[in-house]
């Protein structure tokens, strides 16, 4: 499991190199699927025993063949059809349509952007090449959990996880996902912990 | 909500205070609401009431297992535009939320 621990000088966080890689690429993935569909640079090719991204994406189904938000801009931007990103980008008004769109049309640009943002903030502090440290101050460790909270909002939707669930049914072929959401639940969790301290 | 090993159930079943007579509540008629979802810690949950409210623990917890129980909770109250700020601020953590007139 990912360490983490209070220091003097904030929380510091140590990955090992495939927990690194991981990371890398499923925040890689929620940022792409923010950014709608932007290009996006290929982090440089791993190597031994970390997992190409082609695998990653095969295990967490978060890969390029998900849906985009389609939609044009020109009228007001309803509630994307992919179920992932329609769950980090809600609507604000429940049962007033034309509310809701207006409310989208003016804040859901800078709603994803900040995301992207934080996103961006995350993968360049993690370490460049395997394992490492990473140091957080608080703001950082705020912008940490954001962006660790929407990789699981993603993922989890994607896995219509349930507040019930057990441990996955090995045979379950969503099993290995699972086991990263759960990774990644107890990743949040120790950071909260600590962060409240 | 997911709960983790290190949230204690403390809040009592009780509403949250109401202290707004008519006036009040004709000149603030919007709400903030946010909805229990299966996937946000209730750790994180309660975290980001203080930090977006400055609320303290007690209150955030409270609010926390309001949403968890009854599936949701009102978590601010004031004019509209200060509600699609708060929803906005809520939608940047990932909570579900949503805004309505009271």
């Amino acid at each position: 499991m990912t360490g983490v621990k209070r220091t003097r000088r904030g929380v510091v966080v140590s990955f090992d190199e495939v927990e690194a890689s991981l990371l890398r690429h499923l925040v890689g993935e929620v940022r792409d699927l923010l950014a709608d569909g932007e290009p996006l640079p290929s982090p440089a090719g791993g190597t031994g025993g970390v997992p190409s991204d082609a695998e990653l994406s095969a295990l967490t189904g978060l890969g390029t063949d998900l849906g985009r938000d389609l939609g044009g801009e020109t009228e007001s931007p309803t509630v994307p059809s992919d179920p992932a990103l329609a769950r980090l980008l809600p609507d604000a008004y429940r049962d007033d349509d034309e509310a809701a769109g207006e409310f989208r049309r003016l804040t859901e640009s800078s709603l994803r952007r900040d995301k992207v943002n934080a996103a961006e903030r995350l993968l360049a502090a993690l370490p460049g090449d395997g394992a490492g440290e990473v140091r957080l101050d608080p703001e950082t460790t705020e912008s940490w959990l954001s962006t660790i909270n929407d990789v699981r909002l993603a993922l989890g939707t994607r896995l219509e996880v349930t507040e019930e669930m057990a441990e996955p049914d090995p045979e379950d072929p969503d099993a290995p996902a699972y086991v990263v959401y759960l990774w990644l639940t107890e990743l949040q969790g120790v950071l909260i912990e600590v962060a409240d301290d | 909500m997911m709960a983790t090993g290190t949230e204690a159930g403390t809040a009592t079943d009780t509403r949250p205070d109401t202290e707004q007579g008519t006036e009040v509540r004709a000149a603030l008629p919007w709400v903030t609401l946010v909805w229990n979802d299966p996937i946000n810690l209730m750790s994180y949950v309660t975290h980001v009431f203080q930090k977006l409210f400055g609320y303290d623990r007690e209150k955030a917890t409270k609010l926390m297992l309001d949403v968890h129980r009854r599936g949701r909770a009102v978590v601010s109250t004031g004019s509209r535009e200060q509600m699609e700020h708060d929803v906005a601020r809520l939608h940047a953590y990932g909570l579900w939320a949503t805004l309505q007139q009271q």
